[in-house]
């Protein structure tokens, strides 16, 4: 498929690619197995400039936006899916600055994002998942500063990352609109993290508790206004979803890849089980499956840096099919591989372990198909 | 600190063939690189300006297609590129190679530091570095794993020897050549690689150099290429069989018979 990338974007992604293949792969076990963080990953990335794809330039960034940190995410991913969130996830903690914040903390922040600063995001509490408006953390104004009190759960890059945008109650009687987004720098006193969990797949990414406790920010961090937070997040989400389609379809082309290569290889009945034609079936599903995937998630991307308004629907539409097709391909790179897929001397039970996150986070499948359906009798 | 490092251009020697009539390298259609000695001699220079500021200047002898390892180099971070290219120049050997990399350096202006690699991948002479050197009446040192130390006045290296390292101090200006242990050269960043797309390289003839005609080139070079020939093998090697310590005990007869024991 011709995606008619412009010179900057092969750029982007034959840079990604070769980090990817030169510094990630030799890392990728050692990284499962161990679930650290990948610092040594996150400098080289930072050092090649692959922080400012999705940063404005005025604010010490690169010609790009979404679609170029979805190249990155797609790259990066193809090796080890885990090792790349802790990428994608840091443009999911800047995307906030980018779109709420005012010059004053886009001045302050976005230049330090731009040098490899780790962001993180944090939404997603034990009672509010689906139901994100049923956040329990609260932010109790106290003269200038808000107090904030309450537990953030799974937050991607927590504890690793500098800068956290977090969303909490400042009016619980209004519900949604009563929600605010404050900005909150790690090492700030009463902010702590939690244990980190112990997952089934993207084990190289960092997923911990955020914990407030009398945590007091001052009342110029807070992103747009009062009351915004839920909005923060929602048009935050809108915009990074494809970054997780990204990521779907990066894992699902490493699994076709490792197929590829392993089908010529492997011989049973005096041939190549390449020659098969129930093996090359299977094949050119997922090919075709994820060439689908890409498109869809490409031109969500490309429509997002448009300037295109309404997107909500085709950025629901890319992640939820992208990580569709990820769980399936995934899961039939490990059925061609039979006995030897099971194992973890071979690349792809990881990647079928990584998929399965990508069909979870940053709203369920299930809540993507009802976003879609919401809007189709909109006229 | 103004640092000059000399790279060469050379072929890529994963995928280079021999001429087995010519006994010669066979270039066309091979992938260029700059030699990988002197990525290490990049990635010291960018190291030293991060840590001390100032400018690092490559500068290549070669045809005009040796403009593309100076791009690389800028896609890596250096300041300026300049390529010395001209009919003049070709067939040089390392003295005359040297000498008008020297000239190019006394024309760049004040340098504090001049970086080589070791010696470059096709050829193995390991001369031009030291070359430059003399031509500039610099002090020098070769084969460099280490920069211990450096001020505005000096520099204290470490220099490889075969069992361990001697430590040497010269006063700026002064030449290295590095060899791999030195550092872990870095990828390119994607302003550099923007930066190479658009930057013209600036090309120096011989007539922008201020040089003894007479010393460059062919011309220049005393050295004469005779012949290459690759070195005949017509070992013929023995094969013992048998279990493993009738094989020892036929290997023993062997060798006593020979007297090597």
């Amino acid at each position: 498929m011709e995606y008619f990338l412009n010179e900057k974007q092969k750029i982007i992604r034959d840079l990604a690619h070769r980090i990817a293949e030169e510094k990630m792969a030799p890392l990728v076990s050692e990284y499962d197995l161990s679930g650290d963080f990948p610092w040594d990953i996150v400098d080289v990335l930072a050092r090649s400039d692959m922080f400012r794809v999705f940063i404005p330039e005025k604010y010490g960034g690169v010609p790009g936006g979404i679609f170029e940190m979805v190249l990155v995410t797609e790259e990066l991913s193809k090796v080890c899916g885990g090792i790349s969130l802790s990428y994608t996830a840091s443009a999911l903690g800047t995307m906030p600055i980018i779109l709420f914040g005012n010059e004053e903390q886009k001045t302050k922040y976005l230049p330090q994002m731009a040098e490899g600063t780790i962001a993180a995001f944090a939404l997603t509490e034990s009672e509010a998942g689906s139901d994100a408006s049923n956040i329990q953390t609260t932010a109790e104004k106290d003269g200038d500063y808000y107090i904030l009190n309450g537990t953030k759960q799974w937050i991607t890059n927590g504890g690793e990352a500098e800068i956290y945008t977090v969303i909490a109650m400042t009016d619980k009687r209004k519900g949604a609109r009563g929600a605010t987004a404050f900005i909150v720098e790690k090492g700030n006193p009463g902010f702590s993290f939690g244990v980190k969990e112990d997952k089934m797949g993207i084990r190289a990414s960092t997923t911990r508790e955020l914990v407030f406790d009398n945590c007091r920010v001052h009342k110029n961090s807070i992103l747009s206004r009062p009351g915004m937070g839920y909005i923060v997040a929602l048009k935050t989400l809108d915009r990074t979803r494809p970054g997780v389609g990204a990521q779907a379809l990066g894992i699902a082309q490493g699994a076709i890849n490792a197929c590829l290569d392993y089908t010529r290889e492997r011989e049973q009945f005096g041939q190549a089980i390449s020659n098969f034609q129930v093996i090359r079936h299977m094949l050119a599903d997922m090919a075709m499956q994820n060439e689908a995937a890409r498109s869809l998630v490409y031109n969500t991307a490309r429509m997002i840096d448009a300037g295109v308004r309404e997107f909500n629907r085709e950025s629901a539409m890319c992640k939820c099919f992208a990580s569709d097709v990820a769980m399936k391909v995934t899961t039939d790179a490990v059925q061609i591989f039979g006995g030897y897929g099971y194992m973890k001397d071979y690349p792809v039970e990881k990647m079928m372990r990584d998929a399965k996150i990508t069909q979870i986070y940053e709203g369920t499948n299930q809540i993507q198909r009802d976003v879609i359906a919401s809007t189709l009798w909109k006229k | 600190m103004n640092i000059v490092v000399c790279i060469k251009q050379v072929p890529d020697t994963n995928e280079v063939k021999i001429d087995k009539k010519t006994n010669t390298l066979i270039r066309k259609g091979v992938a260029s690189i700059i030699n990988p000695y002197d990525m290490h001699g990049i990635e010291a220079g960018l190291q030293l300006r991060e840590k001390l500021g100032g400018k690092v200047t490559v500068i290549s002898m070669g045809p005009a297609q040796a403009e593309d390892v100076l791009k690389q180099a800028i896609s890596l971070g250096v300041d300026e590129a300049i390529l010395l290219s001209d009919r003049a120049f070709a067939g040089a050997d390392t003295l005359a190679t040297s000498y008008t990399l020297a000239m190019a350096i006394e024309k760049i202006g004040i340098t504090d530091l001049v970086i080589c690699g070791k010696q470059a991948i096709d050829g193995d002479t390991a001369q031009v570095g030291p070359g430059i050197a003399e031509h500039l009446h610099f002090p020098h040192t070769s084969y460099v794993e280490e920069i211990v130390d450096i001020n505005e006045e000096s520099i204290r290296v470490k220099k490889k020897i075969e069992d361990g390292f001697e430590l040497i101090e010269m006063q700026l200006p002064a030449l290295i050549t590095v060899i791999k242990e030195l550092n872990q050269p870095r990828f390119p960043f994607l302003r550099g690689i923007f930066r190479s797309r658009e930057i013209e390289i600036p090309i120096w003839s011989a007539d922008d150099l201020d040089l003894d005609k007479a010393a460059i080139g062919l011309d220049g070079s005393p050295t004469q290429v005779v012949s290459i020939d690759t070195p005949r093998v017509d070992v013929e090697a023995e094969v013992f069989s048998g279990s493993p310590g009738e094989q020892v005990e036929e290997l023993l007869r062997e060798l006593s018979r020979q007297k090597i024991f």
